[in-house]
């Protein structure tokens, strides 16, 4: 792309964003981005999940320091220190998880850290006028003295919104402004970007539903691993054609070679649905050796799903059956002892006890099979630690605490304390986040190897490649919804990419 | 990087393992151990009576009630929770054992008065773990409310007033020393110690309690029962609370309501003296022993060397910050 002319080919007062680089340790997670924002414009930034897009606003918003590359702000070099510099100078992001006080008031939200005073007291008539005031130009009725927490999500975006309002904001960011919002709700939402944008107001726009672009962005920036990599002057452009941009040919990688599945079916799923709707109705099966990939963007349910099946998380409907018997899933017990094991999505959080040994580690869950009358001795769990240790490759002692290891090998210590049992069922929640391109060939082999003894896998991952290249099958999750499973020979990324913003 | 890496990873796991053989039974308490070690030589060097039968066995006596209490401390603790009912517990389960035993009340008998004592605790105890577990009270609240309940209840049984004299066989419990030297209460105390040190080392249950207490989410998705554990753990310090009440009765051959004031506190510090974690995950029957000890010898030998009692309080109040503080550096050194 050719860099994007500043100050000399259209002259005007936005934000101009010059060859802005930065990485962390050797991952480069932007390089060299550029774009501007017009006074008075929407444009929307799009990308894959880890495109840059979060660093690059991050930026702009003054919560994150370049490594190289400069901003313009309204004629004058701009290079904030800290959100709160970025607001000083007319900058707000509005994020995804908001960041409001829930137990404190709908105006005192909207002036915390500067509320007005009056003799030494805080002057709550004033305070809660003015914020009535802003509430109003967003076309809100709200009282400005209800709680935050009582306000649905929506209601609250507009409080954060509004407190960007007061702020003098003339450039906001919105990171997935729409993501928990419904049809009406978005639309207001979108009324007021109008009104705004008509008041001479700019906006950064990130969402990962393509199909609301067109309705609400003048001009569309896509970004691909770090780099921005096409800019288009309107914003009706086709989906299709975006999607290419946004997963374009990425860099070749090391699967390994699948083996054919098996016969026999070792997980059926049927009718599924949470109960907080994070999925709906979801169908699906997978064979004895089949990988079945899960393929969707951030909220779209896949976590939620797999962790349901796992016995981790309630359903409301539906039923699991594992090699055609039902499984009542009331909790991961229940589910561990059907044969359905899950590694979950937070390593750290979920699947490790940090601070005990990687022989420790590997009991919890295997009790039955260390301790089979109750009693823990620690032979046998250094045996069985050994014996896993030496089956999945793990770099480490039995006694060495877990979190001394890399997030490859913590990674392996999960799935050998399941591997052990041996489980029908291997559900894999995001298997090489957070660890090195290098070491996640490792791990792509351990999962292949996992179909191939025999086990139903099923993988669930932000990372198209990873689910093309590991899968036999791929699922698709969109709002919760299923939107199709694909065949591998039918599974590119601009199929999978099209189904998941729909 | 990453050959580097697995390299020192390999040689930390060696250091480990020389290090697990030497200290299998008092694990990650090393720095207690000297520390009491310490202490007993300063004391034995600064008085003539510290380092006498007669004066360790009286120390032995003396820390019966805490160290009974202190072993479902750390079961609790152990778990990533706290219990501040105890010192009420161990009120009203010795309340709730004169009211049944004594004759000038129920008059049922020693054994029924002790049991329905030691049923009254575990219920306090498991009404904690339900409001932890079920109704999801941080451990802190359920058994602050526990502690103002189970110190009232104890109070209504006599309308507050203490009940005095038991048979002649219930105090000698806690004086008569069979073999020479060993009081029943003080070889039950350390009969406990000895079980619960097995069921935490050896036993699938007791490991458990340290997943549980390490990350309650892992412990969870792991299919170990999370919530049942817990609320069992709660309820076996209750009975262990109602136990050494029923100790401290046999040594004061009376019970009253408000005993055990402020046991709570000293229980902790024992605890924490002994290297566990308040977050949870890191603790062991040893350990526990060892800062229960810590600080029975310095009361013992703050009397000995004539300290008053108010100084007392704040020599032990320095200590439990430089046992922790120590243990808090050493673990950032590594």
């Amino acid at each position: 792309m050719p860099p994007v002319p500043h100050h000399g080919g259209s002259p005007h007062n936005g934000l101009f964003v010059n060859a802005l680089c930065k990485s962390y340790g050797p991952v480069q997670v932007l390089a060299d981005a550029s774009f501007e924002v017009r006074p008075g414009e929407v444009v929307a930034l799009l990308g894959e999940n880890g495109a840059g897009k979060s660093t690059l606003s991050n930026i702009i918003a003054g919560s994150t320091k370049p490594d190289a590359g400069t901003i313009i702000w309204r004629g004058n070099p701009y290079s904030p220190a800290s959100p709160a510099a970025a607001i000083d100078a007319g900058v707000g992001m509005i994020h995804q998880e908001l960041k409001l006080l829930p137990d404190l008031s709908v105006a005192e939200n909207v002036y915390v850290g500067r509320l007005p005073m009056r003799g030494g007291r805080i002057d709550r008539a004033a305070m809660n006028a003015r914020a009535s005031a802003q509430l109003k130009r967003l076309g809100l009725d709200v009282s400005p003295e209800r709680k935050v927490r009582t306000l649905r999500i929506a209601a609250q975006q507009q409080v954060e919104i509004a407190k960007a309002l007061t702020l003098n904001a003339e450039l906001l960011i919105f990171d997935e402004p729409t993501a928990a919002l419904g049809g009406e709700e978005t639309e207001l939402l979108f009324k007021q970007i109008r009104k705004l944008k008509a008041e001479g107001m700019s906006f950064i726009y990130i969402s990962h539903r393509l199909d609301e672009i067109a309705e609400i962005a003048d001009r569309v920036v896509v970004m691909r691993d770090g780099r921005i990599v096409a800019r288009h002057e309107r914003a009706d452009i086709p989906v299709r054609a975006i999607v290419e941009q946004m997963v374009g040919r990425s860099v070749e990688r090391m699967f390994p070679q699948l083996s054919p599945p098996g016969d026999q079916t070792l997980l059926e799923v049927e009718n599924l649905s949470s109960p907080e709707k994070s999925f709906n109705n979801v169908n699906f099966s997978v064979r004895a050796g089949e990988i079945l990939g899960i393929a969707g963007l951030i909220g779209a349910g896949r976590t939620e799903l797999v962790r349901a099946i796992a016995g981790a998380d309630p359903i409301s409907s539906g039923s699991v059956r594992v090699a055609g018997k039902p499984v009542h899933l009331n909790g991961p017990a229940a589910a561990i002892k059907a044969g359905v094991v899950l590694v979950p999505e937070d390593r750290k959080a979920q699947g490790v006890v940090l601070d005990q040994t990687i022989g420790e580690n590997l009991a919890f869950g295997n009790f039955d099979h260390v301790a089979p009358k109750g009693w823990v001795f620690p032979k046998a769990v250094q045996k069985f630690a050994e014996a896993g240790i030496s089956r999945l490759g793990v770099k480490g002692k039995p006694n060495q605490a877990v979190s001394k290891l890399s997030g490859g090998n913590q990674q392996k210590v999960i799935i050998a304390k399941w591997v052990a049992r041996p489980p029908k069922v291997f559900i894999l929640d995001e298997p090489t986040r957070g660890i090195d391109v290098g070491a996640r060939a490792a791990i792509y082999d351990v999962i292949a190897d996992l179909a191939r003894s025999g086990m139903a896998v099923v993988v669930v991952s932000s990372d198209l490649e990873e689910v093309l290249g590991l899968s036999h099958r791929v699922l698709v999750l969109s709002r919760g919804r299923q939107r199709g499973i694909l065949d591998r020979s039918e599974a590119s990324n601009v199929a999978v990419m099209e189904l998941a913003t729909s | 990087m990453a050959v580097s890496n697995d390299a020192s990873d390999l040689k930390a796991g060696a250091q480990a393992a020389t290090g697990a053989k030497l200290s299998a039974l008092f694990a990650g308490t090393m720095g207690p151990l000297i520390g009491l070690v310490l202490l007993c030589l300063a004391l034995t060097l600064t008085t003539d009576t510290f380092l006498t039968v007669r004066n360790i066995l009286n120390v032995l006596d003396q820390i019966t009630v805490l160290g009974i209490m202190a072993i479902g401390m750390t079961l609790v603790i152990l778990v990533g929770g706290i219990d501040l009912s105890v010192g009420s517990v161990l009120a009203l389960a010795a309340m709730v054992m004169g009211f049944v035993a004594h004759p000038d009340y129920l008059n049922l008998g020693m054994p029924a008065g002790i049991v329905v004592a030691l049923v009254v605790a575990g219920l306090c105890g498991l009404v904690s773990g339900l409001l932890v577990t079920v109704t999801k009270l941080p451990p802190f609240i359920a058994t602050l409310a526990m502690m103002s309940v189970a110190r009232g209840l104890g109070n209504m049984i006599t309308d507050g007033s203490q009940i005095v004299g038991f048979p002649d066989w219930f105090t000698s419990l806690s004086i008569t020393r069979h073999f020479g030297f060993l009081s029943v209460t003080v070889g039950l105390m350390i009969v406990l110690a000895i079980i619960f040190a097995i069921f935490l080392n050896y036993r699938a249950t007791g490991r458990s309690l340290y997943a549980i207490g390490g990350s309650a989410e892992v412990a969870r998705l792991s299919g170990i029962p999370v919530k049942s554990l817990t609320n069992w753990v709660y309820a076996t310090c209750g009975v262990l609370a109602g136990l050494a009440g029923i100790v401290l009765a046999a040594r004061l051959d009376s019970v009253q309501p408000s005993s055990g004031l402020g046991y709570e506190l000293d229980t902790i510090a024992a605890v924490v003296i002994g290297g566990a974690s308040l977050s949870g995950g890191v603790g062991s029957i040893g350990g526990t022993a060892i800062g229960v000890l810590i600080i029975g010898v310095l009361r013992n030998g703050l009397n000995l060397l004539g300290v008053s009692p108010f100084i007392q309080q704040v020599v032990i109040g320095v200590v439990i910050a430089l046992a922790v503080a120590t243990d808090t550096w050493r673990r950032r050194a590594q």
